[in-house]
C-alpha cells in the first residue's frame, strides 16, 4: 500500500509497504531513518520512542498507516543540522552518558520529552520519565546526571521572572 | 473511493466505523496498538484490513455527566492518570499510574483494555469497583454491560461481530479509593495481583476488586459485606485492626488463583490478603475521615 507520512516536518511518502508494518520498520527500512532503534518490538524498551503528534510513542506500536496525517518526530530531528547538537545531546556528551550507545536516541528522546513539558522535575519524575527506556549497560547514574545538568543548565540560562 | 475499501479505514464517527465493520467484517480494530501491534511484530495476527478508532472525535477524552464520568473507549492512561479525572476517580488514576512506561501510558487506551480482557488487564478491578458500566455500538444497537458481564473469560469479552465498545460510565462516588498492585518492579510490569477498594459514604458500603487472581475480575462480596457491617461509619468511617485483618482474609478467599511465570497461587492469596488490609486501612483509617472523606480534603 501506498501512503504519506509527515516526518520531522517533511511529507515523505511510502510505497508498496505491507498493511502491518510497524511506524519503527518504516522510518528505519523505508525512509533511511534509522536512528529509532529496534530491539524488543514488544514496547518494553523505548530505544524506538518518537513523537507522534504531541505524545511520545513506541514506534514499534503504531501502525505505520495508521500515522498517515498525524507529525511524527524523531531523533534525527531533534538538531538544527548536521554537527549541531541539543542541549539534552551535549550533557549526554559531557556527562559520559553514552556506553554502547543503542538506548541513547530513545532517552535523548524520553528526556526532551519530560524537560519541554516540565522543566523543573523532581527525582521521582525524572527516573518515571525514563521508566520505559531500558539500558542494558545500566548507564542510569550518567544518563539522570545528564538530565539534571540539562535542568541546571536551561535553568541559568532563563533569567529569573520579575515579580509583579 | 469509499474509506471502507482501503486496507487502513480512519472513521471519524461510531456511525463511520460500524459502517466500516460491516464492509470489512474481518477487519482489526485498532485503538492504541500497545496490545495489537505487539502480536503483529511478533506474526502472531496478520491483518488484511484495519479500522482505526483514534480519528474518532466521540469516543476520545471524557466528561461529567450527573452523577457519573463518561470515559470514552480511547481515553489513554495518559488522560487518567493525573488532573481532574485522577481527583475524581482516584482509584482508576492510580492504577493508570501503574501501567507500562510513559510512552505506553501515551498511546494505550482503556477500550483497548477491555478488548483484550485479560486477567491482567490493570484497570479492570477497578472498573468492576466502581460498578462501571460499559457501553457498545453495533448493528443491532447498544447495550450497556456491567464489567462482569462484559468480560466472560480470559481474554473473552461480550462484544458481538460488528460491535465495538464506544464508553465506559464510572458513578462518581463519596469516600476514599485505593489501588494496589503488585510486581516485579514499578513501571512496566503485568500485575501478580492487583487490589481496588472504593468506599460509599453515602451508601454506607465498600467495594472491592481484585485482579490477576481468577479468569475475570472478582468482587469480594463477602468481603465488601463484612467490611460495611463491621466498619464504624458514625465515627466517621473507621475499621478496627480486626476487621482490617478480616478483610483481608475475606478477599483471598474470592480468589480462584493458579501457579504460573509470574506468580504461585499461594502467593497470589497471600499478596491480596495483605493489599486488601492495607487497602481498607487507608480507605478506613483507624483515626477515621472527616470532612468529605474524598481525596480533596487530604
Ligand atoms: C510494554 C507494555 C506494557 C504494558 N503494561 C500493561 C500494564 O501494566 N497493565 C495493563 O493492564 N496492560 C498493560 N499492557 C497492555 C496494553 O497496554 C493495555 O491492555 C492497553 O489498555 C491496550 O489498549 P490499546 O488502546 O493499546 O489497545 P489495542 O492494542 O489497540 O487493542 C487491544 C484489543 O482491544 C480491541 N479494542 C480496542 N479498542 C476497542 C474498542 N473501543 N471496542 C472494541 N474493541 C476494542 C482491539 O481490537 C484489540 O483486540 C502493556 C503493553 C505493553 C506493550
Amino acid at each position: 500500500m501506498t501512503f504519506r507520512l509527515t516526518v520531522n516536518g517533511r511529507p515523505r511518502d511510502v510505497e508498496g509497504a505491507w498493511l502491518g508494518e510497524s511506524l519503527l520498520y518504516v522510518l528505519r527500512e523505508r525512509l533511511g531513518l534509522p536512528g529509532s532503534k529496534n530491539a524488543c518490538e514488544q514496547g518494553e524498551c523505548g530505544s524506538c520512542s518518537v513523537r507522534l503528534d504531541d505524545r511520545l510513542v513506541c514506534a514499534c506500536l503504531v501502525l505505520a498507516a495508521e500515522a498517515q496525517g498525524r507529525s511524527v518526530a524523531t531523533v534525527e530531528g531533534l538538531s538544527a543540522g548536521d554537527r549541531t547538537l541539543t542541549d539534552v545531546q551535549q550533557a549526554f556528551l559531557d556527562q559520559g552518558a553514552v556506553q554502547c550507545g543503542f538506548c541513547t536516541p530513545g532517552l535523548v528522546m524520553s528526556v526532551h520529552d519530560l524537560l519541554d513539558r516540565n522543566p523543573a522535575p523532581d527525582e521521582l519524575e525524572l527516573r518515571e520519565a525514563i521508566s520505559g527506556n531500558l539500558c542494558r549497560c545500566t548507564g542510569y547514574g550518567r544518563i539522570l546526571a545528564a538530565a539534571r545538568t540539562v535542568v541546571e543548565r536551561r535553568a541559568a540560562a532563563t533569567p529569573e521572572r520579575e515579580l509583579p | 473511493m469509499p474509506a471502507a475499501a482501503a486496507p487502513v479505514a480512519l472513521p471519524e464517527s461510531v456511525d463511520e466505523v460500524l459502517q466500516a465493520l460491516a464492509d470489512e467484517p474481518e477487519a482489526m480494530i485498532l485503538a492504541g496498538g500497545t496490545d495489537l501491534m505487539v502480536e503483529v511484530n511478533a506474526g502472531r495476527r496478520r491483518p488484511v484490513s484495519v479500522v482505526s478508532l483514534t480519528r474518532v472525535r466521540e469516543l476520545a477524552g471524557w466528561s461529567r455527566d450527573g452523577d457519573e464520568v463518561v470515559l470514552g473507549a480511547c481515553l489513554t492512561y495518559a488522560d487518567m492518570e493525573r488532573g481532574p479525572l485522577a481527583a475524581l476517580v482516584p482509584a482508576l488514576g492510580q492504577a493508570a499510574r501503574t501501567i507500562g512506561s510513559p510512552q505506553i501510558r501515551a498511546a494505550a487506551t482503556i477500550g483497548g483494555n477491555l478488548g483484550t480482557a485479560s486477567p491482567a488487564g490493570d484497570t479492570l478491578p477497578v472498573l468492576a469497583a466502581l460498578d462501571a458500566v460499559v457501553e457498545t455500538a453495533g448493528p443491532q444497537g447498544s447495550r450497556r454491560l456491567l464489567v462482569g458481564d462484559f468480560v466472560t473469560g480470559v481474554k473473552q469479552t461480550a462484544l458481538l461481530p460488528g460491535e465495538i465498545v464506544t464508553a465506559v460510565r464510572v458513578p462518581l462516588r463519596r469516600g476514599r479509593q485505593e489501588f494496589l498492585k503488585v510486581g516485579t518492579r514499578n513501571a512496566m510490569v503485568i500485575s501478580v495481583v492487583m487490589v481496588a477498594v472504593v468506599v460509599d459514604l453515602d451508601g454506607r458500603t465498600v467495594r472491592a476488586g481484585l485482579g490477576s487472581v481468577a479468569p475475570r475480575p472478582v468482587r469480594a462480596r463477602s468481603a465488601e459485606a463484612f467490611a460495611a457491617e463491621h466498619a464504624d461509619w458514625r465515627r466517621g468511617a473507621v475499621a478496627s485492626p480486626d476487621v482490617v485483618a478480616r478483610f483481608g482474609q475475606l478477599c483471598a478467599e474470592a480468589t480462584s488463583p493458579i501457579d504460573d511465570h509470574r506468580s504461585t497461587a499461594d502467593y497470589r492469596r497471600r499478596a491480596v490478603a495483605v493489599c486488601a488490609s492495607r487497602a481498607l486501612a487507608r480507605v478506613l483509617p483507624p483515626e477515621g475521615v472527616h470532612g468529605d472523606g474524598g481525596p480533596s480534603d487530604e
